[in-house]
């Protein structure tokens, strides 16, 4: 997307300041739980490697965590998802997420060795970290990015977000502030190949602080019973049901679908507040984001609060009884009818052709 | 007795909001202002400690006047005393110059009350961008709680609290001094309904008006636009695609018809997408 960077008042060609020039390259912090790095880590250094592409300047992972094996892995893996070089804090204190240590941590990075952008994961953690970061470095952070380019003349971060609820998308610029930091949500950029053969340097950092200096402490950490929870913004086929159903025993018509397919099955947000369906499966603006292969949507008008959650799946199958429905005009393929007809019909197509092929595949 | 602020924001109700097809700019009219939802669970969590262990709340929030509509409503839902933070050089604050002009709101507030916790939502319906909270934070040296599901405990007298946070996968139960901030999550609680006494309570309150310097706030390059290292360089509405979907048709129409016309044309144009299809039904 070409985007025409608006300079600031005074018409006058905006120039950077030069106690700012020395801020260089681009950062992307590495979140991981128990263990386990947040996919959308990778995602951003997918996209940061871009970024610092157009800039000409190193791509880096930010790692923090407590010492061992799984968090110099995160470095490793880093850079195998495109990341040059690693930042590490390494410390016992840095085991469980708390804010004050984890804030410590990256603005001491950040002041040390200034990168010029820094992105984080907009998770529960990402933004927890981020607001902080930025109030104490006193320095611009948009949230929530859908989109990031560059402009090359100033080397300063676009930063594209949905803003009034989704209806409109704004460009925001962090001109005389470094670094320029901006959250992304999970799902939105593209997953980066990995490749086993790419390493880099690992540059350690210590973390300047003991537990007493900690007012939070950890008491314990209940995990979610992973059985129950529904995984929406990682499933590769979706089907969605919207208010064109119009009453709630419609909607088993999705969970027949789904289930045919082995899919997940989504709502949009007016379905979850009438109570069809958990809040955890709402897909959009409030709910989440997902990039599945196949996505379904029956009886959704496609409100752009729904769209910017689900218009980044590969093929979109829109079924709605309204011709002019805003979903047609970003569907892959449509049918103008009746969901409550289609849906049982199109069940049944698929049920036949995956039967049909296990068959074949038998004889 | 404990001095909870909580900080609220005055928003439009998003789900009313249209976009002007032609002009592409946001059609303001007759859109129904309301207090940002996710503030709701935070003022209700305030009330319940303030139930508990008895209490004095002060909410706050920063607008135009016309936000005084949100204290008011706030009043009549329990809470004590309202202050507007309120002038033209607010305008244009990004998150950055809002958590400054709050924080130096709720300074003064201490002035005549030590303040023990600041309530925020987790976010607003208009901004989304969960970070006014976490600056206020800072900025006070307050603890920072975020994505708090439960308010376990309060213990006034240790100055304790224990809450319990969500966090990507699980739940982390923490430990606290006094003073905090907690910005609440949805669903955390139920607001309840306002009482004929605090109705009219709220009818007849007198709601604070503060402006830049009764906010304590002596430097104007730190609020509005001048304070906010964030420029928005372009505002616009999602592109259309160029290519709108294929519609399927068939000489009859009938549901099984049109069904195995869009399958045929989705797995033989995308055999990755039939490739997931089939994998998945496989297990």
């Amino acid at each position: 997307m070409s985007v025409e960077a608006k300079k600031p008042a005074g018409k006058k060609k905006f120039e950077l300041d030069p106690r700012l020039a020395e801020y260089r390259g681009i950062w992307v912090f590495i979140e991981h739980e128990r263990g386990a790095a947040h996919s959308v880590s990778w995602e951003l250094l997918g996209e940061g490697r871009k970024l610092a592409d157009k800039l000409g300047v190193p791509l880096a992972g930010v790692v923090m965590g407590a010492p061992g094996e799984a968090t110099r892995g995160f470095c490793l893996e880093a850079f195998q998802y495109g990341a040059d070089l690693c930042y590490l804090i390494e410390d016992p204190l840095l085991n469980d997420y708390r804010n004050q240590p984890f804030t410590k941590g990256m603005t001491d990075l950040v002041n040390a060795y200034k990168p010029e952008i820094l992105l984080l994961g907009a998770t529960t953690l990402g933004r927890d970290l981020a607001g902080s970061v930025a109030t104490t470095l006193q320095t611009g952070l948009t949230a929530d990015c859908t989109e990031l380019n560059i402009d090359p003349e100033i080397r300063s971060l676009l930063a594209t977000r949905p803003t009034f609820g989704g209806s409109l998308l704004c460009t925001i610029q962090t001109l005389n502030y470094r670094p320029q930091m901006a959250t992304v949500r999970p799902r939105v950029m593209a997953m980066p190949q990995r490749d086993a053969a790419r390493s880099g340097n690992i540059i350690e950092h210590p973390l300047s602080m003991i537990e007493t200096d900690i007012v939070t402490k950890v008491l314990e950490y209940i995990p979610d019973q992973n059985t129950s929870k529904v995984n929406l913004a990682y499933a590769d086929i979706i089907v969605s049901g919207g208010k064109g159903l119009k009453k709630p025993e419609n909607f088993r018509l999705i969970w027949d679908l789904a289930k045919v397919l082995g899919a997940e099955v989504g709502a949009t947000r007016p379905v979850v507040q009438s109570g069809w369906v958990e809040a955890e499966r709402q897909v959009g603006q409030t709910g989440k984001t997902v990039r599945p292969k196949l996505y379904i949507a029956a009886g959704i008008s496609g409100a752009i609060q729904h769209r910017v959650g689900m218009d980044a799946s590969d093929v979109i199958i829109a079924i709605n009884s309204d011709p002019n429905a805003p979903i047609f005009d970003f569907a892959t393929y449509g049918i103008v009818g009746n969901a409550m007809t289609i849906l049982p019909a199109l069940t049944e197509a698929f049920r036949l052709e995956l039967a049909g092929r296990r068959e074949t595949a038998a004889a | 007795m404990i001095h909870i602020v909580v900080c609220i924001k005055q928003v439009p109700d998003s789900a009313q909001i249209r976009v002007h097809p032609v002009t592409n700019t946001i059609m303001r009219q007759g859109v129904p202002a309301i207090i940002n939802p996710y503030d709701l669970y935070a003022l209700e969590e305030a009330l319940r400690i303030k139930d508990k262990l008895g209490g004095f709340i002060t909410v706050i929030t920063m607008g135009p006047p016309q936000a005084e509509n949100a204290l008011r409503k706030a009043i009549s839902f329990g809470a004590d005393e309202a202050i507007l933070v309120t002038d033209r050089a607010f305008a244009g604050a990004d998150t950055l110059a809002t958590s400054f002009a709050l924080a130096s709101a709720i300074r003064q507030i201490e002035k005549s009350m030590p303040v023990d916790m600041v309530f925020c939502g987790k976010q607003t319906i208009d901004g989304d961008t969960a970070q006014v909270g976490p600056g206020i934070a800072k900025r006070l040296d307050l603890e920072l709680l975020t994505y708090i599901s439960s308010v376990v405990s309060v213990n006034t007298d240790k100055r304790e609290i224990v809450v319990q946070r969500r966090s990507e996968g699980g739940v982390q139960v923490l430990k606290t001094r006094l003073p905090c901030l907690i910005t609440m999550l949805e669903g955390s609680n139920e607001m309840r309904f306002a009482t004929m006494p605090n109705m009219i309570r709220a009818a007849r309150a007198t709601v604070k008006k503060w402006d830049r310097v009764a906010a304590g706030i002596e430097d104007p390059g730190k609020i509005g636009l001048k304070g906010s290292p964030t420029v928005v360089s372009k505002v616009f509405a999602p592109t259309p695609k160029t290519a709108k979907a294929e519609i399927v048709q068939t000489e009859s129409n009938e549901p099984q018809d049109l069904a195995a016309a869009l399958l045929m044309r989705v797995f033989t144009r995308f055999p990755h997408v039939a490739d997931e299809v089939r994998k998945n039904a496989a297990v």
